[in-house]
């Protein structure tokens, strides 16, 4: 195909479950593209000779590389390609908002689509798997230097990933009974399945990571006490894993959830599929969520996949502002979430058993831009009035969880608790204790972890080569 | 972790001591702090008070109720089963140091929890008194352990089957404060509805309480808010926060009603767990 026709080629759009079918299944609601799909997309490629769509990239993949693979039919190629610097295609293809890094920058988005580089990059992943010929990379020479990971979500797996392939003997340090955190406790099965998890974690088992689970660091064994059992570094990968709440009346009124416990009921402990499972969750038929975050996005759509006949979104601001991926907001357009925008709670209304009945709102006008630069919202004055809920999901953020800080004397946190470090590196005020991800930057994304890691990795390894 | 269970006893109708195999949780623990135990793969995660550990062993010890479908699975393992996880030590220590007098309160299954307590208060100095109730006498448990951390035990039972006639909280105010004792501190572990009687009588002589809760959880590392409970008029999560508690600041009927959030669903869990059991084993 010459250039010419290959410009003309249109993105080929995701196929996915009918919004009404998929709005009360937990299956995953894009389909994934065919190798023809594939094929096609990726030859809309223009291998650029200063490719910028890898400047988009957290962890710098080599993206017109594998594209070329995937042009020419070598899928298994495309996909050792990848994970030269990511070893979570399977995850990153279905959870990075590419639209604002690789897609971001593809020329062919100038004028025009630009090359589907984030669905390309979940084919390659998802063929590799189907034909059970996940590559296993030789491993390097044993160097003896133990690295203890705490935590064993995007950030701890990318550097568990990259210290292995170095040859260093990596142990990673789990609290819940199964690796992933956010992975497996936050994102639900139907943008996520739990098995794709599963099958990339496996691979750093291969590798030669060894995971620990139900082992709460900071409760069990101190930092100090991980060095003192002859650990070289420790990476502390730990999450923003403390909900927020609104701190507004009745609150904790029964039918009222954070977030986390929510979609941990319904994700990790997999009460959806109750009483099969033995955890419960409330099944409201009247939900609102409280947030306009991708985890307010994946509350709702929880929410009605457990049976709820209205589900409100409830944002202060407009949707212009609002933080979740542009996708998640149409996705859950589209199996029907009513967004109730510029509206926030100010409080709950209980029965005599406590149990919440109702949610309290004040309609909100846009003001000045805030120190976010999007602009505040401000009540609107005597514009109160109650919508009927049976339960509530705030879905408000994440705070910082106290428990590595407050038992590692020497680690410095700033005003939110959150780990300070060297921004290149990932060094801690501890020596030998490197930190990534939402534990140093508060809630952010699943890539933006991966890249912190692959950085944090890169200084351990330096790190202890030299000690 | 996984853990195996190395002995296992019944207490009464629906009590049940199993001793799990845990040696680095063994060796941590404190009195005051709990455990999470998960059975097996469709399980659900619940908190369990540490009744005892034996740092030397590699032990530690539960003691609970049958109340639902997790525990009453778990009093049917037998010596040698294995669950799939026992995660901790969970949860602050007991505030444990040298005040004069403490009285420590256990109703029921709440005794195994606050044995350790009285154990850890005797070892500080105090002059310990023991209240152990129960609806009956053959519902007492841990007699004669709470004789040993104890320098008085005093025994209550709803039934006047044995010892005192009526509730700890009437023991206490009756047998401890009525008779001139002077108490410094009560520690209050047991049902809700206990706790908040004896929290009641201590306010009376402005006796400083601390309660132990055991509200429902799920992670019980911080991060869902599933246990959160109001205390002086704040949300504070059990599950790092606590177990322990200023008894006079806790919304104890905020407490009940957050307990009985899932009460339908906990009867659907068992009767789907019975109906299983019946058919091909039940998990």
């Amino acid at each position: 195909m010459d250039m010419k026709e290959r410009m003309k080629l249109p993105r080929h759009p995701m196929p996915e479950q009918d919004p009404k079918v998929r709005a009360r299944n937990f299956d995953e609601v894009p389909l994934g593209y065919t190798p023809e799909t594939a094929k096609e997309e990726a030859l809309r490629c223009i291998q650029c000779k200063n490719p910028t769509c890898i400047e988009g990239c957290p962890v710098e993949i080599d993206i017109p590389g594998f594209i070329k693979l995937v042009a020419e039919g070598d899928f298994l190629g495309a996909a050792r390609k990848i994970k030269e610097k990511n070893a979570l295609p399977a995850i990153c293809g279905r959870v990075c908002p590419q639209e604002d890094q690789c897609e971001a920058r593809c020329i062919r988005g100038k004028k025009g689509e630009p090359v589907a580089i984030g669905r390309l990059e979940r084919f390659v992943a998802d063929y590799e798997r189907s034909q059970g010929e996940v590559s296993i990379p030789e491993a390097a020479s044993p160097t003896g230097k133990k690295i203890a990971i705490v935590g064993s979500g995007p950030a701890g797996l990318t550097v568990a990933g990259d210290l292995i392939k170095l040859g260093h003997d990596v142990t990673i340090f789990e609290a819940l009974h199964k690796p992933g955190g956010v992975l497996v406790y936050g994102i639900p099965e139907f943008r996520l399945p739990k098995a794709i998890v599963a099958s990339e974690i496996d691979y750093l088992k291969k590798l030669g990571v060894k995971v620990a689970t139900s082992n709460v660091i900071g409760k069990l064994k101190t930092i100090d006490e991980l060095f003192e059992e002859g650990y070289d570094a420790v990476f502390l990968g730990t999450g923003a894993g403390a909900p927020t709440f609104m701190n507004i009346p009745g609150e904790n009124y029964n039918g009222i959830y954070s977030a986390n416990e929510y979609l941990t009921r319904s994700n990790l402990m997999k009460a959806y599929l109750f009483p099969e499972y033995d955890t419960p969750i409330v099944k409201g038929k009247n939900v609102a969520v409280i947030g306009g975050g991708n985890v307010a996005m994946d509350s709702a759509r929880t929410a009605l996949r457990l049976g709820a006949d209205n589900v409100y979104l409830v944002y202060r601001r407009s949707e212009k502002e609002m933080p979740a991926r542009i996708e998640e907001v149409h996705h859950a357009k589209e199996e029907g979430i009513q967004f109730h925008l510029l509206t926030n709670p100010t409080r709950y209304i209980g029965d005599e058993n406590g149990w919440v009945i109702g949610m309290e709102c004040l309609r909100m006008e846009l003001g000045e831009p805030d120190a976010s630069g999007r602009r505040r919202p401000v009540p609107i004055k005597g514009s109160e009035f109650v919508i009927d809920v049976d339960t509530v999901v705030v879905a408000i953020g994440t705070g910082a969880n106290p428990l590595i800080q407050s038992t590692t004397p020497g680690l410095d946190t700033n005003k939110w608790g959150y780990i300070m470090t060297n921004e290149e590196t990932g060094q801690t005020s501890r020596e030998g204790v490197f930190a990534g991800g939402d534990i140093v930057t508060g809630s952010a994304t699943v890539i933006l972890a991966m890249g912190a890691g692959r950085k944090a990795a890169t200084a351990i390894h330096k790190y202890v080569m030299n000690k | 972790m996984a853990a195996k269970v190395l002995e296992k006893e019944q207490l009464s109708e629906n009590v049940f001591k199993l001793v799990f195999d845990a040696k680095k949780i063994a060796k941590k623990r404190k009195p005051g702090q709990f455990v999470v135990i998960r059975i097996h793969e469709e399980g659900e995660r619940i908190p369990l008070t540490i009744a005892n550990a034996d740092p030397e062993k590699g032990t530690v010890t539960v003691i609970f109720q049958t109340v639902g479908k997790t525990t009453t699975h778990l009093s049917g393992l037998d010596v040698g089963d294995e669950i799939l996880d026992l995660v901790g030590p969970m949860g602050k220590p007991t505030h444990i140091e040298k005040v004069g007098t403490v009285v420590c309160i256990g109703g029921g299954v709440g005794v195994p929890c606050v044995y350790p307590i009285a154990q850890g208060m005797r070892e500080a100095g105090n002059h310990v008194i023991a209240i152990v109730g129960a609806r009956n006498k053959d519902l007492i448990l841990m007699e004669d352990e709470m004789k040993a951390v104890s320098d008085e035990l005093l025994i209550a039972t709803d039934d006047g089957s044995y010892g005192f006639h009526g509730f700890v909280s009437q023991a206490l105010e009756e047998e401890c404060i009525k008779k001139g004792k002077k108490i410094d501190h009560v520690v209050s572990v047991g049902p809700v509805p206990m706790m908040m009687a004896v929290c009641n009588t201590t306010k009376k002589y402005n006796i400083p309480t601390i309660v132990s809760l055991n509200p429902i959880m799920v992670d019980a590392t911080g991060m869902c808010g599933a246990c959160r409970v109001s205390v002086g008029g704040k949300t504070r999560f059990v599950c790092v926060d606590g177990p322990e508690f200023d008894g006079h600041e806790v919304d104890f009927k905020q407490l009940i009603d957050r307990q009985r959030i899932y009460l339908d669903q906990e009867k659907e869990s068992m009767d789907h767990y019975c109906s299983c059991k019946q058919g091909r084993g039940g998990k």
